[in-house]
């Protein structure tokens, strides 16, 4: 049994590491601009195009497009913020909801428009070299995204604990008027703290296009989870996103190995209803009021 | 340095402030006192950029700020500690600080940090502890240590000493002195009439958004009519 077992837990935590980091931005725009960010899938989805095309038209390798797509994304989730979701809500937290939602359908269906809803696939020889692991063979495209994952974390962390933008986007998650008051411009902050969430989908899609696949609704596949794992990390916990990741990619392997491949995800919000059930804050949420 | 003439402003219809004159000197404590409810804060807000007043101005150091935003308010040397305190309860003491010249005198960082560590050492005892843990006593210290961090010409004092204890209060009017002796001038809003007056060079007192006595705090203090409405004398 053993023998099964061992590859899915390590090949679900391959998974979980891409969940834990598209919910890492989902989480940071949560905790600090207290907004629900519907577009986050759609990000992903057009990030995931723009790895596809940089690869099929010039044949960039995704993962030395990194240093590329991530800045850019992270201007592209800057000026979304600033120039639209911004202006658009002015200032009521409702609003901001279906903003987002609308941006989202937009984006999902001029995707559908331009792109048709073709399945596509970047041919990359080495992403399914295997690796063993604990006897377990996985392959190399999704060792690597495990590992830049987990690293992207703790990087995330050290920005926000030793940088001075990075206290800034902490002062200004709870106390805004104290932020103004030191002469903290919030909406530039609200837009980088947006621009950085960004650049984490945008990272995981450099990871995830070697061994998946891309459509105009890939988004929503990645964004249910995230939402999940963001719920059950406790909203605005960077740690408790990345372990409610890790948690939900095991969970989701198991499910699939002993239910069906297809069935895997009933797992996951299986383990999130009774997470919930014994502990409604979350993992590593704060009672409400405390 | 700081001169507000004609100021009207309130929210939305309704009127707070009905016309204020107001002068501000380098280097002076000027006391604004007046019971709830008169305006104070409104006035305060409107120094510091948060509310736009519908007539009259406000200059600082001859240039008019009505209708600059907070954070040029604050690059421009006036700091604005509010009744509240507004610091960072999930930031240590240290960052709250550092924060403190994010707009203003960031190059002088260390020094500041430590003449403020020097002024209020039960600070200093508490650098990497989260403000939030702290005494409200000591947030009070921390509000005010973070509006000096940006080394300001102006420094605003909304209710300093509510809600501290009778010993508290001594040091707290101690430290203003302090804080003045360094250089800044101080608006300081109180409802401690007796302690403001004796800390003042000049005070203002404003009732239903507009001030009806003013002048030198020495001469504040005999007056029998203030004596009479605000010290029960």
């Amino acid at each position: 049994m053993s023998i099964l077992i061992i590859p899915a837990i390590l090949s679900g935590m391959m998974m979980g590491a891409v969940y834990a980091l598209v919910a890492l931005g989902l989480t940071l725009i949560y905790g600090v601009l207290h907004i629900i960010n519907f577009t986050h899938g759609s990000l992903l989805m057009l990030a995931l195009y723009v790895v596809y095309f940089l690869n099929f038209h010039l044949g960039l390798d995704p993962y030395w497009v990194i240093p590329f797509v991530l800045p850019l994304f992270f201007v592209v989730g800057y000026c979304l913020q600033r120039g639209l979701i911004a202006p658009m809500s002015g200032g009521s937290e409702q609003n901001v909801l279906l903003i987002t939602l609308a941006i989202s359908l937009m984006i999902d269906n001029l995707a559908l428009y331009f792109w048709t809803s073709n399945t596509r696939s970047v041919d990359i020889a080495y992403a399914y070299d295997t690796v063993e692991i604990f006897g377990a063979l996985l392959p190399f495209g999704r060792v690597v995204a495990f590992v830049v994952a987990l690293a992207a974390a703790p990087l995330v962390w050290a920005f926000m604990a030793f940088t001075r933008t990075g206290s800034a986007i902490r002062a200004v998650a709870i106390e805004k008027r104290g932020a103004e008051l030191v002469g903290i411009d919030v909406n530039h902050t609200y837009a980088i703290c947006f621009g950085i969430g960004t650049a984490c989908v945008a990272l995981a899609a450099c990871l995830l296009l070697p061994t998946f696949y891309v459509t105009p609704q890939v988004g929503y596949t990645f964004v249910l989870v995230a939402f999940t794992t963001v719920v059950l990390g406790g909203m605005g916990s960077l740690p408790g996103a990345l372990l409610a990741g890790l948690l939900l990619g095991i969970i989701e392997s198991l499910c699939g190995l002993f239910l069906g491949e297809s069935l895997g995800q009933i797992g996951i919000f299986l383990a999130f209803i009774l997470i919930l059930f014994f502990k409604p804050s979350g993992l590593f949420g704060k009672r409400a009021g405390a | 340095m700081l001169e507000i003439k004609g100021l009207k402003a309130g929210y939305g219809a309704m009127s707070v402030l009905q016309g204020i004159d107001m002068q501000i000197h380098a280097g002076e404590i000027v006391a604004l006192l007046g019971s709830n409810g008169v305006g104070k804060t409104t006035l305060n807000n409107v120094i510091s950029g948060f509310i736009v007043p519908t007539a009259g101005s406000v200059t600082f150091k001859g240039q008019r700020i009505t209708g600059l935003k907070p954070l040029e308010i604050v690059a421009l040397g006036i700091a604005h500690v509010p009744e509240g305190r507004k610091i960072f309860p999930n930031l240590s003491v240290r960052d709250n600080l550092k924060l403190g010249a994010f707009r203003r005198a960031h190059e002088r960082i260390k020094q500041n940090f430590d003449r403020i560590c020097a002024l209020f050492p039960r600070l200093k005892e508490r650098l990497d502890q989260l403000a939030g843990t702290l005494s409200g006593g000591e947030q009070q210290m921390l509000a005010i240590g973070r509006g000096m961090m940006s080394e300001p010409e102006l420094i605003i004092l909304d209710e300093p000493s509510l809600g501290l204890s009778p010993i508290m209060v001594e040091e707290m009017f101690a430290m203003i002195a302090q804080i003045n002796a360094e250089g800044a001038a101080v608006l300081l809003v109180e409802q401690n009439v007796m302690q403001s007056l004796s800390a003042a060079k000049r005070a203002y007192v404003l009732e239903q958004g507009r001030f009806v006595m003013e002048g030198e705090a020495a001469s504040l203090l005999a007056n029998p009519q203030l004596q009479q409405a605000y010290l029960g004398l």
